[in-house]
């Protein structure tokens, strides 16, 4: 069962509290964004691509699915916050299920993630992109999707650890991995054999992917799209279900 | 009606029991009191009542409802104001008052008369949309505790209320909480290891080691280690104390200048006692049992509240510490 009063306050708080911070908005805006232009910026100089996408153009996807990892890890990471400082409890005494907490979690990353990732998305006139209105309202949805699953699968993580020592492991032994193993920096098809298999469990790598269709669709050659769409969508679509479920589970625990 | 109800609840963390076997029942509308020292297993009780913890064994009943299979039901009737604070220091009073109120699904209609009553009840209505961050520890706690009574719960957990509060605040929070029953009606379950505030309760179950060492009200306890005791100056006490002896039937014996009676009801023998011996009195003075004494005899230890507090100094001081060094 979930309520649906108790989703919208959880995803209110969340909301209130990144709007007031700042200093985190602006650090989630400018990790990607120096990515984008530093590192893609000196990398096309490096990288011949031919007449298709420069190296820069090929990393948008990526770094778009950069922010929309990071910042949904670092929402639902947050619920170690939560418990750290006693506030979860007042979640957990209420007279409402636990995965109305989860969804509601879920859902937090799910807006603040795609909000930033929109703010990066309007950086693509300067990379020389068109991109069409049709496909931009893709792109949010895709966007959404995976912020949705990347949010659960945090929640599963947070589940798991309960002290903030863990937060660097994560970041450091899971989501930086995550990233470089997800296609966006440089295309699955040129990694080696073991590491293709890597990028293949790693739902970052169909988001990313599905977002390659939607920027440079007429691209052909090694920069091209690596999976079919339609599998990329299914991916990240059951990767939501999946996380979402199993986040919920690990929170039903009761000691 | 007993709107608690406990019988040989049992809670075990690995080879640690943290409660062992206790029953007790707390009668709508009244002040509970669970009295006890450190690691005494209160905390561990209220979290099982609040179906935050299942138990190893036992039963625990609220207001009808199983603690641990109807855990919705228990929910609804609860509310609670937890040892350590559950507000979010980012977030306004009236929000973490707001986000209250959506959480327990508090009529829409309802909702912001609800919000302002509490802040007036705990008088913040003027720091209303402050962040709790500034606030001190008093206020943090009377808006815990006017937070736990939006939703208009049966029972109201308050643990350890007054932990880390100066002596003025901790008392005007008790004047606060002694009303509630009347007001709101609504039972409290107090947990403390101060002996005086355990005096307000109406019950008392004294607990030590996860057991149930006494229960009954203040007065009966104190009855446990005999009644009050007289201090009597008169201007000839060995005279005195004899017709004492002789009249009253009671024990009364001689020391340091003064002679100690021990009598059950202290302030209605006085008179008495002053009209009918001879000697003219000098003084008198009357000394009641504190709870203090009712575990000393118990236990056969004092319940050490320097300790306590030092101890949960000392937890204060480890997160503040992390919390500088792992989010900045
Ligand atoms: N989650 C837990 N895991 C292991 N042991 C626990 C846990 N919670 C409590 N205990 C142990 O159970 C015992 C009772 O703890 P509890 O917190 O109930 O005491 P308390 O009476 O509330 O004490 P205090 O006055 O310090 O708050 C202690 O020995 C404590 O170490
Ligand atoms: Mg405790």
């Amino acid at each position: 069962m979930i309520e649906a009063n108790a989703v919208y306050v959880i995803v209110a708080r969340e909301f209130k509290k990144f709007v007031r911070e700042r200093s985190r908005l602006v650090s989630t805006i400018a990790r990607p964004l120096v990515w984008l232009f530093l590192v893609g910026g000196g990398m096309s100089r490096l990288v011949p691509t031919g007449r298709g996408v420069s190296y820069m153009q090929f990393i948008f996807p990526g770094i778009l699915g950069m922010t929309i990892l990071f910042s949904s890890i670092f929402s639902s990471i947050s619920i170690i916050w939560d418990k750290e400082f006693g506030f979860m409890k007042e979640i957990l005494v209420a007279p409402i299920s636990r995965f109305s907490v989860v969804i509601g979690k879920a859902m937090s990353g799910m807006l603040l993630s795609t909000i930033q990732s929109v703010i990066i998305l309007a950086f693509f006139p300067l990379l020389g992109l068109r991109i069409g209105p049709l496909e931009i309202i893709g792109i949010v949805f895709v966007c959404a999707v995976l912020a949705f699953a990347l949010s659960s699968f945090g929640i599963v993580l947070a589940s798991f650890y309960e002290s903030y020592e863990s937060f660097s492991v994560i970041m450091n032994f899971i989501v930086m991995p995550m990233f470089f193993l997800s296609g966006a920096m440089y295309p699955v098809k040129v990694m080696p054999p073991v590491l293709q298999y890597c990028t293949k469990v790693n739902p970052l790598t169909f988001g990313i992917d599905a977002l390659k269709h939607l920027i440079f669709p007429l691209e052909k050659g090694p920069m091209s799209p690596d999976f079919p769409f339609v599998i990329d969508l299914l991916v990240i679509v059951a990767a939501s279900v999946f996380f979402v479920t199993i986040g919920g589970k690990a929170f039903e625990r009761k000691g | 009606m007993q709107i608690i109800r406990v019988d040989s609840l049992v809670k075990k963390f690995g080879a640690i029991t943290a409660v062992d076997g206790i029953s007790f029942e707390v009668e709508e509308n009244t002040i509970f009191g669970f009295l006890g020292p450190n690691g005494a297993g209160k905390t561990t009780t209220i979290s099982i009542l609040c179906t935050l913890l299942a138990p190893t064994a036992g039963t625990a009943y609220l207001n009808g409802h199983n603690c641990h299979s109807e855990s919705a039901e228990v929910r609804r009737s609860i509310g609670i104001v937890f040892q350590d604070s559950s507000l979010d220091k980012d977030l306004t009073a009236r929000e973490n008052l707001l986000f209250h109120a959506y959480l327990y699904d508090v009529d829409k209609a309802e909702r912001k008369k609800r919000v302002d009553e509490a802040l007036a009840f705990a008088e913040l209505s003027d720091r209303a949309d402050n962040l709790i961050k500034t606030f001190s520890g008093g206020m943090k706690r009377r808006l815990e505790v006017a937070r736990g009574l939006i939703h208009r719960p049966k029972v109201l957990f308050l643990d350890e209320p007054t932990l880390g509060l100066d002596p003025q605040s901790r008392s005007n929070l008790w004047e606060f909480i002694t009303d509630l029953p009347k007001k709101h009606n609504v039972t409290i379950f107090m947990t403390t290891h101060y002996m005086e505030e355990a005096e307000v309760c109406d019950k008392i179950a004294i607990i030590d080691k996860g057991r149930i060492i006494a229960s009954g009200t203040p007065q009966e306890l104190k009855k446990i280690v005999g009644g009050d005791v007289i201090y009597l100056k008169t201007t000839d006490n060995k005279k005195a104390a004899g017709q004492i002896r002789e009249l009253f039937g009671v024990e009364a014996s001689e020391k340091d200048g003064e002679i100690f009676i021990s009598v059950l009801k202290g302030e209605a023998c006085i008179p008495d006692i002053i009209r009918e011996i001879g000697e003219r009195v000098l003084s008198v003075r009357m000394q009641r049992p504190t709870l203090n004494d009712v575990f000393l005899k118990l236990t056969g230890k004092e319940i050490r509240e320097e300790y306590a507090s030092a101890g949960d100094d000392i937890k204060e001081a480890v997160r503040s510490y992390r919390r500088r060094h792992d989010r900045g």
